[in-house]
């Protein structure tokens, strides 16, 4: 069964490769626990004639019946830890450079999306600004810069697994890459007022050759 | 009975009273919530459309209501109140005044939160973690005194809860009967205590943020808002650094509950008594310094998330300590399966799913793709739900025969324990996979987006089934009223357990005992040898033959 939706970054299958790990080990944790709840509730229901042991587990030959599992759920507690890290830091901290620079603004309730124009400089004439659109080419490294205007926004692509606050007075970097050409959806995932059910986007992967012939049509000549 | 009392019963049951009547109105949002989630832009039946600002009031009232005015006056002051000094061997609290200020300066609260539905603009809808800039200024949400006015119900119910927790510490403390050493109380007023120890620790960076907000909005200051050099930020930091505790304050007293029940209806001690007493304290410091984990996507330095994110997952291991405690309980008990055990051992179950399914959250990679999404709103009702209802159940019906001195209905009871814990699942088992297909919280309307919408039958296979839960609660109400009115009269120790309040009538007296009990033993000496039947009261003094002996 598919858990997710499909995936289309470089980075959304260790997302979610990291969370069927924890699936599977939870997953085992919850039938052993389970299952010996069941097995004792019927095994040791109240019948004529039969005491209950006297068991204070309190002695550490007796607890340790229930402290070497304890150190079981922390030496996985541990590898969860250290795979987690390393996903993290392949997402957060070991950003590939930039192919694209795109600026995006959460307001009440449109994500404002702001490209740098032929001059590769924001805050000049040729940009181009438009909202809830945002194109890109497929297998590009790309570097968002998210903006509020008013209060905290979240930029979610679903399907390329990237979430990240927008927070007004701030300026926080995200990035991705997709894998796939097609059209994705781009909600806010933070509460942000009335509009915020329906504050939606267009992501829009398109090959090489047609994101150019995009750029052609639309952004700003020199 | 007096409405201005002083005895600590009687304040435990108003409450209880408050808080009941707060989770009705909590049902109620909930209804009205999944009903617009399930069916968008139809009338809610025996209300009607639901515009989104006042769904936005909706989920930000639910939590408020469910968080602050449920679960902590029932987990916490109903049972904290009705049992610390019953359980301790005392008469009354130690402050017994400062106690009834307490109760009434919740109520106060309770009518202030209550009147702001009625102000212009309706009731506040910043959510219920309230993050500015959104709640910060009236014009981002419309809401005006609403807002204002549900800063203050907060800010008086941290103040009765702090009267509350200097109360139950101090008793506990100093009006122990002779013998009642602080390793032969019971869990409950264990866990009490480090619940009321947690919450007076982590509650005031959260008052200080709160009248920063306040002033943000009243008078003009930028605490919380950029265009003043404010930070947003900073909120998240202060509300959390109190939430997230929060959220152990709530769980502690319901765990203690548990570990009363299934430790009397097994008929057998408690597996590592003093054991868990550590595991609790640990998870108690352990729970200060998760608190970012909130915050992995709101904009911190990634470097924090690593520290916030092991802290998070360690968490587990006290806790998963005390899971296997009441675990090893089982192992070779003789149990009976009473309404009270139904739910304690209904807590049990399903706490296990909620605490496994937080390990995904804790995880920061994986919480990129889940956080605000249903996935995370149905680890916390698995968590929440568990200790609140599961947990408040399992006590109301194991103490109401002390609380009432009446017998509460088994065969009701185990009808409500088995309709409510089907239908809790059916609800927030399908509630997972909603959010792993990315749906967000918050939003009014999932039709409104593409990759939400094959979600529809789900959405309402979960509506569907909250109806049937909220509808199965009647069996409750029912039955609480009936057996109050009818029920059979309580003896003093029907569940033939071993702790203080049952040694005193059913319901026991202004003053609690005829005279002051002296305590021989520890709390859970089911089955044992020194015995002829299966349990030991505390304060049954050693016999004479066994005391020669020694």
């Amino acid at each position: 069964m598919n858990w997710f939706p499909e995936n289309v970054s470089t980075f959304g299958g260790e997302i979610d490769s990291l969370f069927y790990l924890i699936l599977y080990i939870t997953g085992a944790w919850f039938v052993l626990t389970e299952g010996l709840i069941v097995f004792f509730l019927i095994r040791y229901r109240r019948r004529q004639g039969s005491k209950a042991a006297y068991l204070p587990g309190e002695s550490l030959r007796q607890a340790s019946w229930i402290l070497v599992p304890c150190v079981a759920v922390l030496i996985l507690d541990l590898w969860l830890d250290f795979r987690g890290a390393d996903v993290w830091a392949k997402i957060k901290r070991q950003v590939p450079p930039s192919d694209l620079v795109i600026q995006i603004t959460g307001k009440q309730f449109n994500w404002e999306i702001v490209y740098p124009g032929p001059d590769g400089k924001f805050g000049t004439e040729d940009d181009l600004q438009i909202d809830n659109e945002l194109h890109v080419p497929v297998g590009k490294v790309v570097h968002v810069v998210l903006k509020s205007k008013d209060v905290i926004h979240s930029f979610f692509l679903p399907h390329l697994r990237l979430k990240q606050d927008a927070v007004p007075g701030r300026e926080i970097q995200a990035w991705f890459e997709a894998t796939k050409p097609g059209q994705f959806e781009m909600p806010c995932a933070e509460l942000c007022g009335f509009g915020h059910s329906g504050m939606n986007g267009q992501l829009i992967v398109q090959p090489q050759e047609e994101y150019e012939k995009w750029v052609q049509e639309h952004w700003p000549k020199k | 009975m007096k409405i201005f009392s002083t005895d600590h019963k009687v304040i435990a049951k108003q409450y209880l009273s408050v808080g009941l009547f707060w989770a009705i109105t909590g049902g109620l949002t909930a209804y009205m919530i999944r009903w617009q989630l399930a069916y968008p832009e139809t009338e809610v039946p025996g209300w009607g459309f639901i515009a989104p600002d006042f769904y936005n009031m909706l989920v930000t009232m639910h939590g408020t209501i469910m968080v602050f005015f449920v679960a902590m006056p029932i987990l916490l002051a109903a049972f904290g109140n009705f049992l610390i000094p019953l359980m301790i061997g005392a008469q009354d609290m130690a402050f017994p005044r400062l106690n009834m200020l307490s109760f009434w300066v919740f109520a106060l609260a309770s009518l202030v939160l209550l009147s702001s539905f009625f102000v212009p603009g309706g009731a506040a809808s910043a959510g219920w973690t309230g993050y500015p800039p959104l709640s910060a200024k009236a014009a981002y949400t419309g809401v005006n005194w609403g807002l204002n006015l549900w800063l203050l119900a907060l800010a008086l119910e941290f103040a009765s809860f702090l009267m509350g927790g200097v109360n139950f510490l101090t008793t506990a403390i100093n009006l122990r009967a002779p013998g009642m050493t602080f390793f032969r109380l019971p869990l409950v007023v264990w866990m009490q205590l480090t619940a009321a120890v947690i919450f007076m620790l982590s509650v005031g960076p959260l008052i200080a943020g709160a009248v920063m907000l306040l002033m943000d909005r009243v008078v003009g200051t930028t605490f919380f808002l950029p265009e003043g050099g404010g930070q947003p930020l900073l909120w998240q930091h202060l509300f959390w650094f109190f939430g997230h505790p929060e959220v152990y304050v709530i769980l502690l007293p319901g765990l203690g509950i548990v570990l009363e029940v299934v430790t009397v209806f097994s008929r057998k001690p408690v597996f590592a008594y003093r054991p868990i007493i550590y595991a609790t304290i640990i998870a108690g410091f352990l729970s200060f310094i998760v608190w970012a984990h909130h915050q992995f996507i709101s904009g911190i330095d990634p470097r924090l998330a690593m520290p916030f994110s092991i802290t998070t997952i360690i968490i587990s291991v006290p806790f998963a300590f005390v899971i296997f405690s009441m675990i090893a309980t089982l192992w070779r008990a003789s149990i009976t399966f009473s309404a009270a055990m139904l739910f304690a051992l209904g807590t049990l179950g399903v706490f296990i799913f909620g605490g496994l399914t937080g390990i995904f959250n804790g995880s920061a990679p994986v919480d990129i793709y889940i956080h605000d999404t249903y996935f995370v709103v149905a680890h916390f009702h698995y968590t929440l739900f568990s200790a609140v209802f599961f947990g408040g159940f399992a006590g109301l019906y194991f103490w109401f025969p002390k609380m009432f001195g009446r017998m509460m209905n088994e065969a009701l009871g185990k009808i409500h324990f088995w309709l409510t814990f089907i239908f809790f699942n059916s609800v927030f088992i399908p509630m997972h996979l909603v959010g792993l297909r990315g749906m967000m919280r918050r939003i009014a309307n999932p039709m409104q987006y593409e990759f939400l919408k094959p979600l529809e039958p789900l959405n309402q296979f979960i509506t569907l089934s909250a109806i049937l839960l909220l509808l199965s609660q009647f069996f409750f109400v029912i039955n609480f009223f009936m057996s109050l009115a009818r029920g059979k009269a309580a003896e003093r120790n029907p569940w033939q357990a071993n702790t203080l309040e049952w040694t005193t009538d059913s319901p026991p007296p202004h003053g609690n005992f005829a005279e002051v009990p002296s305590v021989y033993r520890g709390p859970y000496e089911y089955s044992s040898p020194e015995s002829a039947e299966d349990w030991l009261p505390q304060n049954r003094p050693l016999t004479a033959p066994r005391a020669a002996l020694r």
